[in-house]
């Protein structure tokens, strides 16, 4: 049982089985924390536990041996995952050091790294994909909130309380946006299966598809909203999957649509540069693979509510 | 980050990439002196961060050091409209003298990070001195492109492959490859986001050149660029935007008259488009970021006000890791500085929203509060309108 990701890696079964219930991530998910020792790693490896999440190891060179609470430190992601059976790894650690972090992560065996670190070099980011191409760890990230599957698993920086268990998938190139989302569907009643944050960056792990992927796969996501923004062509990208492949309704909303042409709007992937990227076209794009866009950042929880409602599921 | 085409050429000298003879001036006097020394013939070339130079007059020939002068003076410390300026144009603080060239050919060679590929591109094209997006519009077969795999760099085979498509002479696709190589080897040794040589010339004498260079930096690698740093020209920047670096705040002016403060890019992008979507038009995208302290939204909102187009102003926070009170602190303490005469419309949601709240009506600011982000617009939209 296997399928190919974005990094040519294979999803490892321990992901998939046992209910069903998600994407990425599970109540069996076991999470190591790359700067741990950091104010932000300290501050989100306790919040994540306090949610629920098998907070298992944290890394820090030279800090191994210490702890963190009861979690116990460890000088190299290796040995971590040897003591502690860790599968997930979260980097919280600072730009100029992700890079090597991300490597580390891939090669000391984990399936899974989030990088939340904002800030890191292109330069490193196009070495560490590389890397990433020959080893089985699939990214999340840089520049991104994480990923939660509610009531069972939350990495990352979002504030978990806003989230409920449902049938909802959510994927996102933003994060506050992404929250702001997420709390209109709570609040329309509609929970969510898995709310994957892919980050803002403009090389990155897994990308939309990736996600839809195996949104489309699993059984708990019923429909799935999609949020991106201005820059790059991966939602045009996605919207042609869509329309090939998708099973389930999806909504969408773009963000960006006021931004000016050659400015990087904050993210720094979000960029319209020489004409391309610009919110027109994929709205478009995805309005032709029949996605209905929202078109107000505070309609999202509403638009997908009426797919829904006109689906009558 | 933005470089001038004379220190970009500096740069691709250094990575052994001929550039023209020539020297900076910011004054008209020494203009004749430098143009003796390249041989009376020159170019006079206005140096701002805008492109479109020559279109809007920033270009000149001179046939003698008298002519070069007196191009010189027509441009030095006037403002130089181009598409890319604004009406408003930029003020010319120097002027780049080079020796004129006998030019054969007008390529075009650029590199870039492809997002798709998640690899830097080389890009190259036989249609040189025009705009390259122009080309990709009406001709996109006669753009070639080859990428770059990090693990090796660019190889010899890529460029000569690229050159031999280009058309040049056996003698010149030595001299292709070398500039090639060697302006990847910039581009990754300085961090380049784009790095770009419009026109590359071949000369009646066989010879490559860089006749003209551009070179962006990406923001996030500077920490590792001392020397790229260093040739940051602050007076090319918008003031507010240098004015809000300064905090690690993400600043950007646009048009409108309503001021924003967002925590996140994604969250404060979509607050400038609802208030579009209600009929306004936002003054600024402002990211306060994720772990933003009282100080630092003290200092957005004075940046914010600071704007004497803005009408009034929205505060968008979606607190999911930023406390909520914090963010109202920062306001009512910059509030009370200022002395704000416009509207300001406040919606918080998230950790310690309450308290936020209660800050800010005990403050005996004119506060106008809302619950979700349409109704936030909305009231700040039609607060403007009735003014």
């Amino acid at each position: 049982m296997t399928e190919t990701g974005t990094n040519g890696g294979a999803v490892s079964v321990s992901s998939l089985y046992l209910f069903n219930m998600a994407i990425l991530v599970d109540k069996n998910t076991r999470v190591l924390t790359q700067g741990i020792t950091g104010a932000t790693g300290q501050f989100h490896t306790r919040a994540c536990k306090e949610y629920g999440t098998q907070m298992v190891a944290g890394v820090t060179p030279g800090k191994g041996g210490t702890f963190l609470d009861d979690i116990p430190i460890f000088d190299t992601v290796a040995k971590a995952v040897e003591a502690t059976g860790a599968n997930a790894s979260v980097i919280y650690v600072p730009p100029p050091f992700a890079a090597d972090a991300i490597m580390e992560a891939a090669d000391g065996g984990v399936e899974l790294v989030i990088c939340i670190t904002e800030g890191m070099p292109v330069r490193d980011m196009v070495r560490a994909k590389r890397y990433l191409g020959g080893k089985s760890a699939r990214l999340l990230g840089p520049n991104c909130p994480g990923v939660i599957s509610p009531g069972a698993c939350k990495i990352g920086i979002m504030p978990g309380h806003i989230h409920r268990p449902g049938s909802i998938g959510v994927v996102s190139r933003s994060g506050t946006l992404t929250y702001e989302a997420v709390e209109q569907l709570t609040r329309l009643g509609l929970g969510q299966s898995t709310c994957v944050g892919i980050g803002g960056d403009p090389v990155h792990g897994l990308d939309f598809i990736d996600v839809l992927r195996l949104f489309n796969q699993d059984p708990a996501t019923h429909a799935v909203v999609m949020i991106g923004e201005i820059g790059g062509n991966s939602e045009e990208e996605a919207a042609e999957w869509i329309k090939a492949n998708m099973k389930k309704p999806v909504a969408g909303f773009i963000v960006g649509q006021t931004a000016p042409p050659g400015k990087r709007m904050g993210h720094a992937g979000a960029i319209i540069s020489g004409g391309k990227g610009t919110a027109k076209e994929k709205i478009e794009a995805l309005n032709k693979a029949g996605v209905k866009v929202a078109p107000s950042p505070a309609l999202i929880g509403q638009t997908i509510h009426e797919v829904l409602k006109g689906l009558r599921i | 980050m933005n470089i001038h085409e004379y220190q970009a050429k500096e740069i691709l000298r250094r990575f052994g990439i001929p550039v023209p003879r020539g020297r900076i001036a910011s004054t008209t006097r020494e203009i004749p002196a430098i143009a003796r020394k390249l041989g009376g013939r020159c170019v006079v070339k206005a140096q701002i961060h805008a492109g479109g130079r020559g279109k809007a007059g920033g270009v000149k020939l001179a046939k003698d050091p008298e002519e070069a002068e007196s191009k010189a003076a027509a441009i030095l410390g006037k403002a130089l409209v181009t598409h890319q300026t604004g009406p408003q144009g930029r003020v010319v603080k120097r002027v780049l003298v080079e020796e004129a060239l006998h030019i054969d050919r007008e390529l075009y060679l650029g590199m870039v990070l492809d997002r798709g590929a998640a690899r830097v591109s080389v890009i190259a094209s036989a249609e040189g001195g025009v705009e390259i997006e122009e080309v990709a519009r009406k001709n996109p077969e006669k753009i070639l492109k080859e990428v770059i795999d990090p693990a090796v760099g660019l190889l010899a085979f890529q460029c000569r492959r690229l050159a031999f498509a280009l058309g040049l002479a056996q003698a010149q696709v030595g001299k292709l490859v070398a500039a090639m190589q060697g302006l990847y080897r910039a581009f990754d040794e300085t961090d380049c986001s784009l790095a770009e040589i419009n026109p590359l010339v071949v000369t009646k004498e066989g010879e490559v050149i860089a006749l003209d260079a551009k070179m962006n930096f990406d923001g996030n690698a500077l920490f590792r660029q001392p020397e790229i740093v260093a040739l940051r020209d602050l007076d090319e920047e918008d003031p507010r935007e240098v004015e809000a670096g300064r905090y690690g705040l993400s600043y950007i002016s646009l048009e409108g008259n309503i001021g924003c403060m967002v925590n996140g890019a994604g969250l404060a992008m979509g607050t400038m488009d609802i208030i579009k979507f209600y009929g306004g038009e936002p003054a600024n995208f402002l990211d306060v970021g994720g772990g933003a302290d009282k100080e630092k939204v003290a200092h957005a909102f004075k940046i914010l006000l600071s704007d004497q187009r803005v009408r009034g102003v929205l505060i968008n926070i979606f607190g999911g890791i930023m406390r909520c009170d914090v963010i109202a602190q920062g306001v009512v303490e910059a509030a009370r500085e200022m002395s704000v005469q416009v509207p300001l419309v406040v919606r918080l949601q998230g950790t310690n929203v309450e308290l936020g709240r209660k800050i800010l009506s005990e403050s005996g600011l004119a506060v106008i509060p809302a619950d979700t982000m349409a109704e936030a617009a909305e009231k700040i939209v039609e607060a403007v309108k009735r003014q």
